[in-house]
């Protein structure tokens, strides 16, 4: 193990802006959860690499890391059936167009 | 460098142009597809991180699941999106700096605190990890409750996902 903490740091920033770019700039709502689980995934190189580097004996990180994935696995079963249902009742998936209840 | 060095920085090569590839790809399958590599990519890194069962569960769960789910919700929704103009907003140049501007952010942050260039602590000698989580998931000292309520969270997510998806006819 002679990797340096920051290189995962570093990685997972950049996997986190680039899931961000991924959420302000598309426009297909279901590429905008895309870009969702990027930035989960890279919170979670963050939570185990600490885990790893700091200390091991504790389970704290990888605890949280499947915590995230729960979570993460809840957030796209509500989104993508949200989706489909929007998809059903307006035939878009553009989330500029579902603007029902924009002001 | 060191061998796993080069692995690691295989794996962060596979991972970002597998991420870009997410984020600009035209056709939803094919991004879709993207995340899969990417997702495979960050497993990788966890089994490089000695937490073999997370690698595990990010295969199982996240390729395995959530990214056939999102390939299911694409194929249930194409008929309008097929190539109908460009998949990205017209000021997805802000986007882009914003983007930028965050990554400077976080890396100006990270090179700058103490301790961030320290190697990995030494796995004591025997340590049975996937023992130790399993037995901090359903320790009452531990993470038991957490462990209930993402249960408790996930259950309810199914239910409605089930009651909002399904067609009132």
């Amino acid at each position: 193990m002679s990797i340096p903490l920051s290189w995962y740091l570093i990685l997972s920033a950049a996997l986190f802006s680039i899931g961000l770019f991924g959420v302000l700039a598309r426009k297909n709502a279901i590429a905008i959860l895309l870009g969702v689980e990027l930035m989960l995934n890279a919170v979670n190189v963050n939570l185990v690499a600490f885990w790893r580097y700091l200390d091991p004996a504790k389970m704290a990180g990888q605890v949280f890391a499947i915590i995230v994935f729960a979570v993460a696995a809840a957030e796209v079963a509500v989104g993508l059936a949200l989706i489909i249902s929007v998809y059903r009742r307006r035939k878009t998936v553009i989330a500029d167009e579902i603007d029902l209840m924009k002001w | 460098m060191t061998p796993v060095q080069i692995i690691f920085l295989l794996c962060a090569a596979l991972i970002l142009a597998s991420a870009l590839m997410v984020v600009t790809t035209r056709n939803l399958i094919h991004a879709a597809l993207w995340l899969v590599a990417a997702l495979f990519g960050v497993a990788m890194l966890y089994a490089i991180l000695d937490a073999g069962f997370l690698a595990v569960v990010q295969v199982v769960v996240y390729i395995g699941a959530i990214a056939i789910l999102f390939i299911f919700a694409v194929m249930l929704t194409r008929r309008e999106m097929r190539d109908r103009g460009p998949q990205l907003r017209k000021d997805w140049w802000l986007a882009a700096l914003l983007s930028l501007l965050v990554f400077a952010g976080l890396a100006f942050l990270l090179v700058t605190q103490p301790g961030v260039n320290r190697s990995a602590a030494v796995m004591p000698e025997g340590l049975d990890t996937l023992g130790k989580l399993g037995a901090a998931l359903v320790s009452p000292d531990a993470y038991v409750l957490p462990f209930e309520v993402a249960s408790v969270l996930l259950l309810a997510a199914l239910i409605g996902a089930v009651y909002v998806a399904a067609s009132k006819k």
